[in-house]
C-alpha cells in the first residue's frame, strides 16, 4: 500500500470538510495544432462536482467534447483555465503513480500487441502500488481475485484476453480499474461494443460498484437512457459548450434534446421517476 | 492466475544457462581440429591441482586461445542484441522492431566505420583506439533509433507501418553511404570490412575490449531490467501505460539509450547480424510469456544460445574455410521468420 503524504493545498480546509469528492471548476480547454492558429476546439468554461458513491454521465453528440473533459478530468490534459480538484488535489499536478492510485480510466479500447491472460491484465492494475520491478504479493493476488469477482469475472481469470467476448473483455478492463482501488473511476464509452443486455449489465454493475465501494463514477456515453435510468447527474454538452448539469430528469427534457440531437423525440417519465427517451424519424 | 515468483524467474533462467553451458562445451569441441573434452577437461584439472603448470596438449592453445574467447564474444552479442530487440518490441510496440530491421545496426556499423576513419587521422593510444569503435557505434546507433522514431510518429503516437518503412529507408540510406566509405578502402581491408558487414565473429578482439564489453552489456540491460514491469504495460500502448502509473518518458528515455549501448556494442565487435534481435524474443515469448521480467533474462540466455549454435555452424559447415555468422543466421532466421508470421504470431 502507498504511504504517500498527503500535502494540503491553499483552499483545502474547506474541501476536505464537504463530502465533495470530484470537482471541476470554471474548466476550460482549447485545442489548436499549432499555437499561432486559432484554436480548432474549444471547451467553453464548465463547473460541477460529485460525491463518493455518485454516478456522473457525460452526455453529447460526437464532438461535443465529451473525452475531452474526461481526458482533463483524469489530469492528462491541462486545462487552459480553471481547475479540476479530487479530494482537495488538482488531478493534474499528482505524480503519475499516485494519479493512478486515485484515477482509474477505462478507454473505448484496450489494444494488446501480445496476448495475455484475464488475470496478468488484471494485475496491471496493481502497477501504481510498487516501486520500480517487484514481483506480485499474496496481497495482490486477493485484490485481483476480488476485482474479478466483483465483476462477474472470476471464471475468465485464466483466458486469453484475444480469445473472450467483447462484453466479458470489457468485464475484464473495468476490473483491471478496479484493481487500482482508485477514488475515481473514469470510463470513455465503455458501452460502445456491447449488445442491449450486456450495456445493461455493465451499467448495473457500475451502480452496485460506486455504492458498495464509494468510488465516484464518471461515465462517457452516447446512451441516453442508460445514463437516465443510472446516472445521478447528467453534464450535457454540444460542440464545446456545457448546456446544463443536474439530475436525468432535469437535464433530458425534449426541447433541449431536439435541439442537441437535431431529432424528433419524446421523453416520459418512468415509474421510478427515471426520464425515457425515444428517437423519432426525421422524414 | 500464477503470477511469476522470483524462484520461477531463477528455476527457468537456470535451466537456459543449462543449455547454454552445453552448447558451449559442444562449440568447443567442433570445429576445424575436433578436440577431446574429456582430455582437455583432464588437462585443466591437473592445472589446476597444480600437477603441471600448463596445458601439456597443443589443443588446449586452439579451444582456449581462439575457441573460448569468440564463444565468450558471441555470447555477450548475442545476448546484447536479443535484449535489445524485446525492448524494441515493446517500446515501439511491433513485434517486427529489432536492431536490424530498424536500421539502428547500420546506424552503428556507419558510426563505427566514421570512428576508425577518424581514429586513423589521429593519433591515439591503442587502448583509446580500441575504444573509439564501440563509442561511434553507440552515437550511430542512438542518432538512428531517434530519427527512426520520428519517422514513425503520427500524430504523437508510434505508427507501426510507417516506423516499419521508416526503418527500411534508413536501412538503405546508410547502406549507400556505408558503401560509399567502403570503396576508399583498400583491397584486403575490403573484405574484412564485407564480413564484418555481414556480421562476423571470427576477427580476435583483444581481452579489454571484451571486458568493456561485458561491462557495457551488465550496465544497460541491468538499466532495462528496472523498467521490466513497465514495459509490460507499454505493449498496451503508452497512453493507457500513463494512466497506469507508468512514468512513459522516463522509460523511453532509459530503453532507447540502453539499447542503443546494445546494439553500438554488439555491432562494433561482429558487424550487424540479423535476425538475433528479432527471432529470440518471438521464440521465448511463445515459451515464457510476454511478462518482461521473464521475457528478458531469457532472451538475453536464449540470443546467447542461438548465436554459440549459429557461429559453430559457421566454423564447422565449410571447414575449414570460416563463414560470417551473420550468413548463417539469416539462412536459419528468415524461414523461422516466415514460419512464425504464417503461425500469426509475428
Amino acid at each position: 500500500m502507498s504511504t504517500a503524504v498527503r500535502h494540503p493545498l491553499p483552499g483545502d480546509a474547506s474541501r476536505a470538510t464537504s463530502d465533495v469528492r470530484l470537482s471541476v471548476e470554471q474548466v476550460s480547454y482549447a485545442y489548436a495544432p499549432n499555437p499561432s492558429q486559432a484554436p480548432l476546439f474549444t471547451l467553453e468554461a464548465l463547473s460541477f462536482q460529485a460525491k463518493p458513491g455518485e454516478v456522473v454521465a457525460i452526455l453529447g453528440p460526437n464532438a461535443s467534447g465529451k473525452s475531452t473533459l474526461l481526458q482533463l478530468i483524469a489530469g492528462s490534459l491541462l486545462p487552459l483555465s480553471g481547475r479540476i480538484f479530487l479530494n482537495g488535489f488538482e488531478t493534474h499536478t499528482l505524480p503519475v503513480k499516485t494519479r493512478a492510485q486515485r484515477i482509474a480510466l477505462v478507454q473505448q479500447e484496450s489494444r494488446l500487441l501480445f496476448p495475455s491472460r484475464a488475470w496478468e491484465f488484471v494485475m496491471q492494475g496493481r502497477h501504481p502500488y510498487h516501486p520500480g520491478l517487484r514481483f506480485e504479493s499474496d496481497e495482490d493476488i486477493a485484490i485481483a481475485n476480488n476485482a474479478l469477482a466483483q465483476v462477474g469475472a472470476s471464471h475468465l481469470a485464466d483466458r486469453w484476453m484475444d480469445k473472450v467476448s467483447g462484453g466479458e473483455k470489457q468485464r475484464i478492463i473495468l476490473a483491471r480499474a478496479l484493481a487500482q482501488q482508485p477514488l475515481l473511476l473514469l470510463l470513455d464509452e465503455p458501452t460502445l461494443h456491447l449488445d442491449i443486455g450486456a450495456q445493461v449489465d455493465l451499467l448495473e454493475s457500475l451502480r452496485r460498484l460506486a455504492a458498495q465501494n464509494r468510488y465516484t463514477v464518471v461515465v462517457v456515453t452516447h446512451e441516453l437512457n442508460l445514463a437516465g435510468e443510472y446516472a445521478d447527474q447528467v453534464v450535457l454538452l454540444q460542440r464545446g459548450k456545457c448546456l446544463r448539469v443536474g439530475t436525468p430528469a432535469s437535464v433530458l427534457q425534449r426541447e433541449i434534446l431536439e435541439q442537441v440531437f437535431q431529432a424528433p423525440l419524446s421523453v416520459e417519465m418512468t415509474a421510478s421517476g427515471r426520464p425515457r427517451v425515444t428517437l423519432f424519424s426525421n422524414k | 492466475m500464477r503470477p511469476l515468483t522470483l524462484t520461477r524467474l531463477l528455476l527457468r533462467c537456470a535451466i537456459l544457462a543449462a543449455i547454454l553451458f552445453g552448447v558451449v562445451l559442444l562449440a568447443l569441441k567442433l570445429g576445424a581440429v575436433q578436440v577431446s573434452l574429456y582430455g582437455l577437461g583432464k588437462d585443466l584439472v591437473s592445472v589446476l591441482l597444480r600437477h603441471t603448470n600448463a596445458l601439456s596438449s597443443d589443443y588446449g592453445m586452439i579451444v582456449l586461445d581462439i575457441r573460448l574467447p569468440r564463444i565468450l564474444l558471441g555470447i555477450v552479442v548475442g545476448a546484447s542484441l536479443s535484449v535489445a530487440g524485446t525492448s524494441f518490441q515493446a517500446l515501439l510496440r511491433n513485434p517486427l522492431a529489432d536492431p536490424y530491421v530498424l536500421g539502428v545496426s547500420s546506424g552503428a556499423a556507419l558510426g563505427a566505420i566514421l570512428a576508425l576513419i577518424v581514429e586513423s587521422h589521429m593519433s591515439l593510444s591503442p587502448e583509446m583506439a580500441g575504444l573509439i569503435t564501440p563509442v561511434g557505434a553507440f552515437i550511430g546507433a542512438a542518432l538512428t533509433i531517434s530519427a527512426v522514431y520520428l519517422l514513425g510518429l503520427r500524430d504523437g503516437e508510434i505508427d507501426s507501418t510507417t516506423l516499419l518503412l521508416g526503418g527500411i529507408i534508413t536501412v538503405s540510406f546508410l547502406n549507400a553511404i556505408i558503401m560509399f566509405l567502403m570503396t576508399t578502402l583498400s583491397g584486403s581491408n575490403l573484405r574484412g570490412m564485407a564480413f564484418w558487414l555481414m556480421g562476423d565473429l571470427s576477427t580476435p578482439q583483444p581481452r579489454s575490449l571484451l571486458y568493456f564489453l561485458c561491462l557495457g552489456f551488465i550496465i544497460a540491460s541491468g538499466a532495462i531490467y528496472t523498467t521490466a514491469s513497465d514495459l509490460n504495460l507499454l505493449l498496451a500502448g503508452e497512453k493507457e501505460a500513463m494512466h497506469l502509473g507508468v512514468d512513459v518518458p522516463r522509460v523511453r528515455i532509459v530503453v532507447y539509450l540502453a539499447a542503443s549501448v546494445l546494439t553500438g556494442l554488439a555491432v562494433s565487435v561482429s558487424g550487424a547480424i540479423g535476425y538475433i534481435g528479432l527471432l529470440v524474443p518471438h521464440v521465448m515469448r511463445l515459451i515464457f510469456g510476454s511478462d518482461h521480467r521473464m521475457l528478458l533474462p531469457a532472451s538475453a540466455l536464449g540470443g546467447a544460445i542461438a548465436i554459440v549454435i549459429a557461429d559453430t555452424l559457421a566454423r564447422t559447415v565449410t571447414a575449414p574455410t570460416d563463414l560470417p555468422v551473420g550468413a548463417m543466421t539469416a539462412a536459419a532466421g528468415a524461414p523461422l521468420f516466415l514460419y512464425l508470421l504464417r503461425r500469426r504470431i509475428a
